[in-house]
């Protein structure tokens, strides 16, 4: 929606999904440009997680094809994880994982790839020993800019909701992705951490991040989107800048679904 | 603090404690009503002219290792083999060989829980062996068959492990960019054995108890020892008592020891 003829970084083609007969996406046709805020709402059951899931193949999309760094995503073919690296996903539910404390959490996926790269279990220690010690120091700064740095080495069952949430989100960024997609970030959360969560968001916003969130709080899409996105029976039925989907809503649905939640 | 911990010690283990106790005074009174009845000083004597004097206690000592070794052995060559099975049956079958492989694996399980491990040992020891030209000392081949048969029911027990592990955590590790086979390895399976630990527990139990049927192809195992001991002296009464005894002696320490190692990896998720 930049209006620039510039390459979308995801352009979603006819995207179908479905779980065996229940046919959940119905060919969704997307682009999403570089430092775009799109939300995604709409009633439950309508999709938009799906939608979102399927963006970095978490689902596997039955038809239509997703282009992200030139490849086509839902190409059985394509190696996969290389682009996940480059698309960040924070779940509604954390998933820190369990077994590591907080900092390993956030190295994992730096140190293994990059290990990787150098050789796998080939890897000169010494390599892997500096791997390790650069991954460290910037998992320890992006703790520190979310005021965790204290909690570096504790388990996630330690933590509170707010906590987990804003620790998946650095965990993310410590990829360093192109796009951000938050599947409900806050849904999971108690009333008085929802806020912490969306100010880290509303902050990687502001920062230029490339996001696609599906949400329930509407003042934020509000607040925060360039684009919104109403989702319903497995299309996207309004797609409009949020001033005018909120305020002046096209489709009879999107008024019927805002009459509700508003 | 030393203090403390001892106190502790028994009032977490009152329970065990009891029942060994029951378990010991039970045995005691049954051992003192057949020591009259059946002339036991005689026997005893017997027993420990041939457990000490010829030599039993070093056919005895061979048993035990063998028994740890055939076990312990067994148990690790299972889980490596649970293990692959329990990670090829929870792959998502997308590629045809992916499929084979879950067949492979359903036959193999099919097989080593269909059949007595008796079977599989006779099997293995005089008929497969020998067809495939491999000549193995006995220990070494009950190991094999042992790690055979428990891989296959390791495999049950690790796949409900995996399963039990919240499926958002192999999906965390999938969306940074991990591939299946390091998500699992280094994600869902520490999170899997952390959870099947006491059944892990209950299948070494089991395998050392499994153990004492290696007798039918030779192997010395505490079983064979005692076994020996009577036919030589003609007098099976002690050997066998002591037998029961030495069993549950080892099971009940490798219950606590299991004990102590899941209350280690519960608290070291507790606190950092």
């Amino acid at each position: 929606m930049n209006g620039t003829a510039n390459q979308p970084l995801l352009e979603v083609k006819g995207l179908c999904k479905s779980f065996g007969d229940l046919e959940v996406l119905k060919s969704i046709d997307q682009n999403i440009y570089k430092g775009e805020k799109v939300a995604v709402i709409g009633p439950s059951g309508s999709g938009k997680s799906t939608f979102l899931r399927c963006l970095n193949c978490m689902e596997d999309p039955t038809g239509g094809s997703i282009f992200f760094g030139g490849e086509d995503l839902a190409d059985m073919k394509v190696d996969i994880n290389k682009h996940r690296e480059n698309i960040g996903m924070v779940f509604q539910q954390f998933n820190l994982f369990n077994n590591k404390n907080v900092i390993e959490n956030i190295m994992l996926a730096p140190v293994h790839l990059r290990i990787k790269k150098a050789g796998g279990l080939f890897a000169p220690a010494a390599v892997k020993k500096q791997i390790r010690a650069e991954e460290k120091e910037k998992a320890l700064a992006l703790l520190r800019r979310i005021g965790l740095e204290e909690k570096a080495n504790v388990y996630p069952s330690t933590l509170s909701g707010g906590q987990k949430q804003r620790i998946a989100i650095v965990r993310a960024l410590a990829m360093n992705p192109q796009v951000m997609l938050f599947d409900e970030p806050t849904s999971a959360l108690d009333p008085e951490m929802v806020g912490e969560v969306l100010d880290l968001i509303k902050e990687l916003a502001n920062e230029g991040m490339t996001m696609v969130i599906v949400t329930h709080e509407m003042g934020f899409a509000r607040e925060v989107a360039d684009r919104v996105l109403f989702m319903d029976g497995g299309i996207i039925a309004e797609d409009a800048p949020p001033a005018e989907l909120f305020g002046n809503p096209q489709n009879p649905r999107t008024k019927e679904f805002l009459s509700k939640v508003l | 603090m030393q203090n403390k911990k001892s106190k502790n010690f028994f009032k977490k283990h009152w329970m065990d404690i009891l029942i060994i106790l029951v378990v010991v005074v039970l045995l005691a009174v049954l051992a003192v009503n057949i020591g009259v009845r059946f002339k036991f000083g005689k026997k005893w004597a017997i027993f420990s002219n041939y457990f000490f004097k010829n030599n039993g206690y070093k056919k005895l000592l061979t048993g035990i290792q063998n028994t740890c070794i055939i076990a312990i052995g067994g148990l690790l060559i299972g889980t490596v083999i649970g293990t692959l099975i329990a990670i090829v049956k929870v792959i998502p079958a997308y590629k045809k060989i992916v499929r084979y492989a879950q067949a492979v694996c359903n036959i193999y399980v099919a097989f080593f829980r269909g059949t007595p491990i008796v079977v599989q040992l006779l099997l293995g020891y005089y008929i497969l062996l020998p067809l495939m030209g491999v000549s193995l000392p006995e220990v070494t081949s009950c190991v094999l068959i042992f790690g055979l048969n428990s891989g296959a029911y390791i495999s049950e027990i690790m796949r409900g492990g995996i399963n039990s592990v919240d499926p958002g955590q192999l999906e965390a590790a999938r969306a940074v960019g991990l591939p299946f086979s390091t998500s699992m390895i280094k994600v869902v399976i520490p999170q899997a054995i952390k959870n099947i630990l006491p059944t892990m527990g209950n299948e070494f139990i089991a395998l050392i108890k499994e153990t004492a049927i290696v007798g039918y192809v030779g192997a010395v195992d505490i079983t064979k020892a005692f076994q020996d001991q009577g036919s030589n002296s003609y007098e099976y009464m002690i050997p066998y008592l002591v037998m029961a005894l030495l069993y549950i002696v080892i099971v009940a320490a490798i219950a606590s020891l299991v004990k102590l190692m899941e209350r280690r990896l519960a608290r070291s998720e507790r606190h950092s």
